[in-house]
């Protein structure tokens, strides 16, 4: 696909008029998807699909297209030049945009990280005697998965990946279940049978009855994958400069009212890994590091060139959405082997479901307590609980009641489909708390 | 597209093909604060080929529809089913997809003339300041979805379909802040009004008179007190309702939520299969419709993905649970009465149960009645915060804007009103539903589920709603 790009580009770039500038975006994948369910298969296909938005700038005037590739250069074309045709039609009919920002320079990067993967025609052989004898339901994703920008300026970025996924739950007869995704680049299978036997380990001690806890404030631990999803939640409604500056954010107390989070409390927009393209849709490269929150502080946000113009701000680089691409939340000094006994008495919870604002402005958070998740008494597992309600202000949790963070930090991947498979993980540690409000 | 034409030279062993080609083009303008922020038009086009063999279903999607493309298409997905087939978790037949022929359109779409983009920038742009009724308002945001989309289907057994659809949403939104008080107001609840409907909803003094009451609340919430907390009446607004169904009826009752197919993902269900038939959902004013044929309706259509035909069904009658809401291959994995809601998202994606328009039928009180009849409680409008457990038990909602009742009438404004619930408790309690002078038709583009994950189209409509002895409550 990289080739078919950058000669759509040079193609399109060499019919522009005078005074258009044009940024091209292109993102695809050439995916296997397989759904299990009882550890049998429900769905399965292929997918094969890219498309390329055209960006297309004159006159301080500014519209977008984007239509689906076919990967036949000639078919590409044709549809790329009728859509900057189109777009040449409707740009002189629109406002004047103050805060476009033009694409600058010639830099060039690429980035391919080829894989070892299943042949789709393997997977099921692979994948499923594994499973047998559990209730397994989940969703295998694989293949390579690209992304390329190229501007009128000069600009050509690729960044090409090849990872699998299997994320799935394992579930008991009395409906308790655990949470896991095996994912890579390099298929093991001796590694994948190891991970599931071990996942199928801790099933087995969601089998005890579950104990039923009454709503109020408990001592709770938070493992890496549920404190993935209140970091997720930064990107909507957090981070953003643009959001605050509107009144939609979270964040806005910490700006205007001088509240902090905990001092052990620290987050960075980290490529560093290099497993997720620094490059955003306008061809410009975020900073390698670019630290957030530091100590409690909040000492950046994520700033788009086109925010950055409108706020007369210094831009990083972000995409405009301006949301976390490359999390990564620093770990502290509590061992994993000490969880237990730390926790003392109180709650375990291993995975979040379904968080939503419920005060965006006050920093309020509601959600379900999912999978692995126990009553604790004095250092010692009792039970799994029943499914709970939380309601609970960042501003406590991640404030005056954060206790310890885990020394050890987890790669928690992105296993989301919705616009495509992502490329991107959450990075982060355990939390403990000295309280959290548990409410129905 | 000839379809016909391209399955006819589709030459493969199998029990079963069929092809499904969606043509999409979503166009999104946005203004914000009196400039224009985004103008994009999106197509999506591509098709799915689709194979039945030993009992197992298996796809290939590309957006390469030349004959050899879609042959090659077809052998893929016969070697991926071939391969799934001995782990199969349902054996199907051709049964699964049955003949469909017909076509369908938005009615609206003959009639409605487009509107230009410079002419629907420039009334983005006046809504904007129209929003902003004071220096209070921080931020105004207007912003129109037009979707065009055509989905054609045609099948070894004889199926031909073509459906035509024209889906707008628009919404209005003013910020207000005063010192460290930020409130929110939409056109009830984020692009709440999505329809089946022609250009004529950017009707100009429509739009603006909207926008002037948007920023008037909005301002109005910086001074109203703090929802009150206890156990109380709660009246919810159409536009709350909407989401009230969405999330403890709609998902609820997906066949393939309660056989287990989501637990990995969206989670599964407190309704079991020997539910049907029995189960005292809410009280008996509770009559819940799947109803495709409301014309301008969000998700109407003639026929699902797998080429079931969709006609209104009760879901829920006086209360009991009658039906789910499963295509053809729930029904028949199930043994369940169902619907034709088996429905994909696009051309890169195989469908699965999804609620289409599912809508709460209306009662005998008027509005005046339904207040009337409250001592204290509160009245909430427009959906600002969702969230569910994975059964669809335990839910918090909260809403834009809220007004305390008071002895039979309406009387202070309230900000952040939040309530929270078990599901078939809070249903029971329902007492007072709302005749057809109440009722309000609403959809929405975003619901998520499925893996790989889809967002679809929804569509629902309510009267207002009396609930007794709900927890209700307020901000941070």
């Amino acid at each position: 696909m990289e080739s078919i790009f950058l000669n759509l580009a040079d193609k399109l770039m060499s019919q522009l008029h005078e005074g258009e500038t044009l940024t091209l975006s292109l993102g695809g994948e050439q995916s296997t998807f397989t759904r299990f369910s009882q550890s049998r298969i429900r769905q399965t296909g292929r997918v094969d699909e890219s498309d390329v938005a055209l960006t297309l700038m004159r006159d301080q005037r500014r519209s977008i297209g984007v239509i689906s590739l076919s990967g036949d250069l000639d078919l590409d074309e044709t549809s790329a030049l009728t859509e900057l045709e189109k777009l040449r039609n409707e740009v002189g009919n629109l406002p004047e945009d103050p805060y476009i920002v033009l694409p600058e320079g010639d830099l060039k990067s690429r980035a391919a990280n080829p894989g070892r993967l299943l042949a789709p025609e393997d997977t099921a052989a692979a994948l499923t005697p594994a499973m047998q004898g559990v209730d397994l339901a989940g969703i295998w994703s694989s293949g390579n998965i690209f992304r390329g920008v190229a501007t009128s300026t000069g600009q050509r970025h690729w960044f090409e990946t090849e990872t699998f996924s299997l994320d799935y739950s394992l579930i008991t007869p009395a409906e308790k279940m655990v949470k896991a995704t095996f994912a890579g680049s390099e298929w093991d299978q001796d590694k994948y049978e190891r991970f599931m036997a071990d996942s199928i380990k801790k099933l087995r001690m969601m089998e005890q009855s579950p104990k039923k806890i009454e709503p109020g404030e408990y001592r709770t631990y938070i493992a890496s994958a549920g404190v993935a999803d209140f970091l997720n939640m930064f990107s909507w409604g957090g981070v953003s400069e643009a959001a605050i500056r509107q009144g939609e954010s979270a964040f806005g107390k910490m700006r205007n009212e001088d509240a902090t989070l905990s001092p052990l409390f620290s987050l960075s927009e980290d490529f560093r890994s290099g497993l997720v393209p620094r490059f955003n849709g306008n061809g410009e490269m975020a900073p390698e590091l670019t630290e957030l929150i530091v100590n409690g502080q909040l000492e950046n946000t994520l700033v788009s060139s086109r925010t950055a113009k409108e706020y007369g701000v210094e831009s990083n680089f972000a995409t405009e959405g301006e949301g976390l691409r490359s999390p990564v939340m620093s770990g502290g000094t509590l061992d994993e082997d000490q969880i237990l006994d730390e926790l003392g008495t109180g709650v375990y919870l291993s995975n979040l479901h379904y968080l939503n604002w419920s005060d965006r402005i006050g920093g309020r958070i509601t959600g379900m307590t999912r999978y692995a998740c126990f009553w604790v008494e004095n250092g010692e597992i009792i039970a799994p609980i029943e499914n709970m309600r939380f309601d609970d202000s960042i501003y406590r949790f991640l404030g005056f009641n954060l206790e310890a963070v885990t020394s050890q930090v987890q790669v928690n991947p992105d296993v989301g489909t919705y616009d495509g498979r992502a490329v991107s993980a959450v990075v982060c540690p355990g939390i403990l708390l000295k309280a959290f409000a548990l409410t129905l | 597209m000839d379809l016909q034409k391209l399955i006819s030279a589709i030459d493969v062993q199998a029990e079963w093909v069929g092809v499904r080609a969606v043509q999409e083009r979503t166009t999104s303008r946005v203004a914000r604060d009196g400039k224009p922020e985004t103008n994009v038009s999106q197509m999506k086009a591509g098709l799915m080929v689709e194979v039945l063999v030993d009992g197992q279903f298996a796809y290939y999607a590309t957006s390469r529809s030349d004959t050899a493309s879609v042959q090659a298409a077809a052998e893929r997905a016969v070697q991926l089913a071939r391969t799934a087939a001995p782990n199969a978790l349902h054996k199907f037949t051709a049964d699964a997809r049955p003949p469909a022929n017909g076509r369908y359109q938005t009615s609206d779409m003959l009639t409605s003339n487009p509107v230009s983009a410079g002419d629907l920038n420039d009334l983005l742009l006046k809504a904007c300041d129209t929003l902003k009724v004071s220096d209070k308002v921080i931020s105004a945001v207007a912003m129109a979805r037009i979707v065009e989309s055509e989905t054609q289907y045609v099948s070894s057994n004889g199926s031909n379909t073509d459906q035509q659809y024209l889906l707008i949403s628009a919404d209005y939104t003013a910020v207000a802040q005063d010192g460290p008080v930020i409130q929110k107001r939409t056109d009830g609840g984020l692009l709440a009004k999505s329809y089946q409907t022609g250009y004529q909803v950017f009707n100009e003094a429509d739009v603006l008179g909207r926008c002037e009451e948007i920023g008037n609340q909005a301002v109005e919430l910086l001074s109203a007190e703090e929802c009150p907390t206890g156990t109380m009446d709660l009246v919810l607004a159409p536009d709350q309702m909407m989401l009230q169904i969405h999330e403890s009826v709609g998902h609820a009752l997906e066949i393939d939520r309660i056989l287990g197919d989501e637990r990995n993902y969206a989670g599964w269900s407190f309704v079991r299969l020997e539910d049907f038939g029995k189960l005292q959902y809410g009280s008996s004013l509770m009559n819940i419709t799947f109803d495709p044929s409301i014309s301008n309706q969000f998700a109407s259509y003639s026929f699902d993905d797998g080429g079931m035909e969709a006609r209104k069904e009760y879901i829920i009658k006086d209360g009991v649970l009658l039906r789910g809401l499963g295509g053809r291959e729930s029904q028949l994995r199930s043994g369940v009465p169902g619907v034709a809601n088996f429905r994909a998202s696009s051309w890169n994606r195989a469908p699965v149960d999804r609620m289409a328009n599912l809508n709460l039928e209306p009662g005998d009180s008027s509005f005046d009645e339904v207040i009337g009849a409250v001592d204290k409680g509160v009245f909430m409008s427009s959906n600002r915060s969702w969230s569910i457990d994975d059964y669809r038990n335990k839910f918090q909602f909260g809403c834009e804007y809220a007004k305390l009742i008071e002895n039979g009438k309406l009387t202070k404004t309230l900000r952040n009103p939040n309530y929270r619930a078990i599901s078939t408790p809070f249903w029971n309690s329902l007492r007072q539903v709302g005749n057809e002078s109440t009722f309000e038709v609403y959809g929405t583009p975003f619901c998520g589920k499925g893996e790989p994950n889809q967002i679809i189209r929804v569509g629902h409509a309510s009267p207002v709603c009396l609930f007794e002895n709900v927890e209700i409550f307020g901000g941070a």
